[in-house]
């Protein structure tokens, strides 16, 4: 199949040190990937770099047969290129309704209107409704974010990418911070995502990682060391050289 | 299914969400105040007039401060353009129906705001403050040296408003003026309510927490403060109008870093980010400069620094949103 998303040679470094080393990727549609490294591998900075907020020293990215190189951030997300954040980033002072209406209106070109309040707005208010009910926020829609638990920001950060409804999904660490009774809360909204969005997900726990991928990327020292199937992964002896002492559960769980 | 979830929404939405009737009584209260002004002040409407006009500016300048967040001394650009254009038209070019000057006036002001836009908005924090300093020194000085338009030092004269709607004379007294004046004020306030609970109003409220975060939902924080700019320009021009119009001069001091910083002062005394914290934070200012200022000439200004300070210090929010928030919890608690 066409790849929608692809990377190509994607370099970066910071002060000399290479954090990001000729990465290649490609994702077709529908795909489900787990990237996997140690912490400081350059998990972030290889989202920050495909999404337009850092600028590679060299190489690629395509999204749909485009080179988005030379596009900013919000270029590629209008593209459908879209991510959440590993470190919450909200609007403290707004609502949850707050952010997903304004990720809805952004998404359909009705952010701009001088006129009309979301709340009177059906049509947005059932999106709303419906994707805070999913993550198990919507008894709390009205709260500030400030006052809502840190748990709850993390499910919101992946309610506001959903409501842009991207082809490419990039998610950095989503359950990172989320109690482990909500996790299944972003099990079951990563289940019903349509079928041919891309979705690469960050994270460490890997019960989640073998659950939700179908294939696995190691990230180590800012280079991919491996590049297959979830069950090959931990019997890979590089991987398990790069985690040595890291973590023993990436053996344990296989 | 879609109605029943939004009368839900509404039922567990705290009562300062709910919109219509909220703004119905802002808008009755400022008619009410326009009201008691009238009988209480009847020989000094012009103040009353001007007080409007002032009230105007920091409406404009709360647009950009208070809801997006953009620091600024040098909106009183934004004013100057739209008294000296609403001015110029009348004194050079004869056109001196009150409604052409008032849409010359908010056409000058967008373009003045878009112009002044463009230029702060390519800096954040203290450069940006700079270059509005920047910026009103320019306007100041350009509308210095182009004497033979504006009248330099001396003031634009020879203004001359027709009747209004060919209706109603501008009297002496200044009563067509203080009655358009709350016309234009209620109409402005209005429309600003709207703007301010819209999509773009939320954008805005968005950009001025995370602009980086709104980039990465794909809308762009340049244009909508852009928008916002022209928008404030024209809410400016209007106060600018209004001010040429009643006063029927227009002097450099409208177009002056004082008038600038003082509309700063205003806004924060009665709070930023709130429409009605605006218009407290005027009247309260102009209630000092004038009123406190005759009774005690020497420490009128003592006495609105020392409350600046007390304000800033222990009521951040302003003398309104201050208030407001001690009412809500009150309210809360019962
Ligand atoms: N803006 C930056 N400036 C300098 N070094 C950075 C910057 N961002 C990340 N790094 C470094 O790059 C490495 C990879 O970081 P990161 O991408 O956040 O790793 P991960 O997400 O895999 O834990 C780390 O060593 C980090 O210190
Ligand atoms: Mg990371």
């Amino acid at each position: 199949m066409q790849p929608i998303f692809e990377v190509r040679n994607l370099k970066r470094a910071f002060g000399g040190l290479a954090v990001t080393n000729d990465v290649s990727l490609s994702m077709a549609p529908g795909d489900r990937v787990a990237l996997i490294g140690p912490n400081g591998a350059g998990k972030t900075t290889f989202v920050n770099l495909v999404t337009g907020n850092l600028t590679p020293g060299s190489g690629e990215v395509r999204l749909g047969g485009e080179t988005v190189t030379g596009i900013d951030a919000i270029g590629r997300v209008r593209r459908g290129l879209v991510r959440s954040f590993q470190v919450t980033r909200l609007f403290l002072e707004m609502t949850p309704a707050e952010h997903v209406a304004l990720a809805v209106l952004q998404r359909d070109g009705r952010s701009g209107r001088l006129f009309g309040n979301f709340l009177a707005m059906p049509d947005v208010m059932d999106e709303v409704g419906q994707l805070l009910g999913k993550l198990g926020l919507r008894e709390l829609m009205h709260r500030k974010v400030s006052e809502i638990a840190y748990g709850q920001q993390r499910l919101l950060e992946i309610a506001v990418a959903l409501a842009l409804k991207p082809k490419v999904l990039l998610l950095d660490e989503p359950a990172a911070g989320v109690p482990q009774s909500d996790t299944g809360r972003i099990e079951q909204a990563l289940a019903d995502l349509p079928a041919d969005l891309a979705v690469l997900m960050i994270e460490h726990d890997m019960d989640l990682v073998f659950r939700f991928a179908k294939r696995v990327v190691v990230l180590a020292a800012g280079a991919i060391i491996f590049d297959g199937s979830p069950s090959d992964v931990t019997r890979d002896p590089r991987v398990r050289e790069a985690y040595l002492g890291s973590y023993a559960n990436a053996s344990h769980a296989a | 299914m879609s109605m029943t979830t939004t009368n839900e929404m509404i039922g567990q939405t705290p009562v300062r969400r709910r919109f219509g009737a909220s703004d119905l009584i802002g808008l009755g209260v400022i008619v009410a105040l326009a009201i008691v002004g009238y009988f209480l002040f009847p020989n000094n409407l012009a103040l009353l007039t001007r007080i409007i006009a002032i009230a105007l500016l920091v409406l404009s300048l709360d647009l950009v401060t208070g809801y997006c967040g953009v620091a600024t001394l040098g909106h009183a650009a934004l004013f100057g353009a739209g008294a000296y254009a609403a001015g110029i038209v009348s004194a050079h070019y004869g056109i001196n129906d009150p409604i052409a000057m008032l849409a010359f006036g908010i056409a000058a002001g967008a373009v003045a705001g878009l112009l002044c836009g463009a230029v702060i908005l390519r800096a954040h924090g203290l450069p940006q403050l700079v270059l509005s300093i920047a910026l009103i020194h320019l306007f100041h000085e350009f509308a210095n040296k182009a004497s033979s338009w504006t009248g330099g030092s001396d003031g634009l004269s020879g203004i001359a408003p027709s009747a209004l709607l060919g209706l109603y004379e501008f009297d002496l007294w200044g009563r067509t003026a203080y009655v358009f004046g709350v016309v234009l004020l209620v109409l402005v306030f209005a429309i600003l309510r709207l703007i301010v609970r819209s999509p773009f109003g939320m954008l805005c409220r968005a950009i001025k927490e995370d602009p980086v975060r709104i980039r990465s939902m794909g809308a762009s924080p340049k244009a909508a403060l852009m928008k916002m700019y022209v928008i404030s320009g024209a809410v400016a021009g209007v106060g600018g109008a209004l001010n040429a119009i009643s006063t029927q001069v227009v002097g450099l001091d409208s177009l002056s870093f004082t008038m600038s910083a003082e509309s700063l002062v205003m806004l924060v005394l009665g709070g930023t980010g709130s429409l009605f914290g605006a218009l407290t934070g005027t009247i309260v200012f102009m209630f000092f400069e004038d009123v406190v200022s005759a009774a005690n000439p020497f420490h009128w200004l003592t006495m609105v620094g020392a409350l600046l300070i007390a304000v800033v210090l222990f009521a951040p929010k302003g003398l309104y949103g201050t208030a407001a928030d001690f009412l809500s919890r009150r309210r809360e608690a019962k």
